[in-house]
């Protein structure tokens, strides 16, 4: 059977040239970079080569590069490192309803522990109006925190714009760059972000490492208390093999970015776009449409639920991913899908296709093929037709 | 998708007695839109014995196999036997259901109890 897999923003195929680099530092070139020893220097310098890479991916200075074990990480450090260094200055904090749940379950956390946090709305697109950013900044607020592209339905955010109204008011500015790093070009100063977090394995890199763009005198205490690695900001042994493994991908990406590569990717999600839109009936795009990641096609489908769209993919040998309650894990719909004002019963029909760097024009055309029959055999079984008739 | 058994992705492939029944004696509905998951259980009913049941469903695997079943279980049963059927016996029925899906899409049952409810109020009004 056909194995297809289009759900790249869940997680991407580790680059077989990123596995090769990493593999002498398993059982060959295994010291600890904080070692003295021979073992202990190859390691380091392994270390802080992997970081200039990943510095360079979104120019900025290496020094400035602190390692995590993934984007989580790197969301919880910034926003909570920040909060409780700055509590003396402030104690509101501002993000949006759309944000992942690294960056909304630190805010509640905090919010727990008595700071304030605002929830800007976003549009019918997932956009962030930067006006209402600089309405929403008082004199207590210490951090804007401000996702730069959306995971679901892959909206790319005003950074630039929000971070000059920031900038202005002398905010601290974070973006979870995680759907975008690796993806699209990143200047961290063009941008005027604070700090930004990557993960290693949304970019061909492999699990377990990411890293947080941290600029130059921000005012940060650590999220995690130890040895003096990463000069004092994050504390244990360093990942070796997993930084090893994130320069590499940061090193390709950097390089497919420089060639125009995610031109291709955008021309094939249109492909997608255009396929599926055209070909089935009462069905709406998810997210803006020019604006958008290069390889997000979401979509929903109107009176069938997500999940069961996944299992029959799945049987036709696509791999793809739902904002349903079943597939969200929780009783709910996507918080992302709500937010930009789709009903419950709409939001559970919702399919997310996400291209990466291998899919092909014939994987794409397949899906198109296979797709309007899978929806028509589950709408049979829908009680509801058109305009969701009997819906109490 | 190795979260659900077999006989669930069998009942989700060949979903049995889909449909609505036009002159049907009851109809039981469960379930809300904002959990995701809408059953419609439709029966038609002979001295007391229901002689057949169809479903539409909106929801996840979960849901749509567990209609498939009841549907199943029921044809051919009393009506006091079929609203002992519990939504539990359904998914034993099916090799089990994930955690999760045991409260949220397991309602086919209750979805025939209605149904039945609803045929004891109609027939209760033609006598």
């Amino acid at each position: 059977m056909k194995r297809i897999y289009m759900d790249h923003a869940a997680t991407t195929p580790t680059d077989v040239e990123v596995v090769k680099t990493m593999e002498p530092y398993f059982s060959l070139k295994y010291g600890n970079p904080n070692s003295i020893h021979f073992f202990g220097q190859e390691a380091r310098e392994t270390v802080e080569e992997a970081r200039e890479k990943i510095a360079h991916l979104i120019e900025a200075n290496s020094s400035e590069i602190v390692f995590t074990a993934g984007g989580t990480e790197a969301d919880n450090y910034a926003i909570k490192g920040i909060a409780w260094a700055n509590q003396k200055k402030g104690n509101h904090i501002i993000t949006s309803k759309i944000e992942h749940h690294a960056v909304l379950h630190s805010c509640q956390f905090l919010e727990k522990q008595g700071f304030k946090v605002t929830y800007l709305p976003v549009d019918k697109y997932g956009l962030i109006d930067p006006e209402d950013v600089k309405k929403a900044i008082t004199d207590k607020t210490i951090l804007v925190t401000i996702m730069h592209a959306n995971n679901e339905i892959g909206t790319i955010e005003p950074i630039k714009e929000i971070g000059k109204v920031v900038k202005d008011a002398g905010v601290y500015f974070h973006t979870d760059s995680v759907q975008t790093a690796g993806h699209i070009p990143i200047d961290v100063n063009d941008l005027g972000v604070d700090m930004l977090s990557m993960s290693g394995h949304k970019f061909y890199g492999p699990n377990g490492v990411g890293a947080l763009y941290l600029r130059k005198r921000t005012r940060i205490v650590n999220l995690i208390d130890g040895g003096s690695q990463e000069k004092n900001r994050r504390a244990g042994t360093e990942n070796v093999v997993g930084i090893v493994g994130m320069g590499k991908a940061a090193e390709l990406a950097k390089e497919r970015l420089t060639q125009g590569k995610e031109k291709g990717i955008v021309k094939l999600r249109d492909k997608l776009i255009q396929g599926i839109m055209n070909k089935i009936e009462n069905v709406r795009l998810n997210g803006h449409p020019t604006k958008r990641l290069p390889g997000n096609a979401n979509f929903c489908f109107e009176f069938i639920e997500g999940e069961s769209m996944l299992l029959s993919l799945d049987m036709e040998g696509v791999a793809a991913s739902s904002g349903s309650a079943c597939t969200s894990g929780s009783l709910t719909a996507s918080h992302v899908l709500l937010a930009i004002g789709l009903p419950p019963e709409i939001a559970h029909g919702s399919l997310r296709l996400t291209l990466g760097k291998d899919n092909s024009e014939e994987e794409v055309d397949y899906m198109i093929g296979i797709l309007p029959g899978i929806i028509k055999k589950l709408r049979a079984l829908s009680p509801f037709k058109e305009n969701w008739e009997g819906l109490k | 998708m190795g979260m659900y058994s077999d006989k669930v992705m069998d009942h989700f492939k060949n979903p049995h007695n889909v449909g609505e029944i036009k002159d049907a004696d009851g109809i039981g509905e469960v379930g809300n839109p904002v959990c995701g998951d809408i059953m419609k259980i439709y029966i038609k009913v002979k001295d007391d014995k229901i002689i057949d049941c169809k479903f539409k469903t909106f929801g996840c695997g979960a849901a749509i196999a567990t209609s498939s079943m009841i549907t199943e279980m029921v044809k051919g049963k009393d009506i006091d036997e079929a609203l002992k059927i519990s939504n539990k016996a359904v998914a034993e029925a099916l090799g089990g259901l994930p955690p999760i899906k045991m409260h949220c899409s397991n309602l086919a049952a209750d979805g025939l109890s209605k149904a039945i409810e609803d045929y004891k109020q109609k027939s209760k009004i033609k006598k």
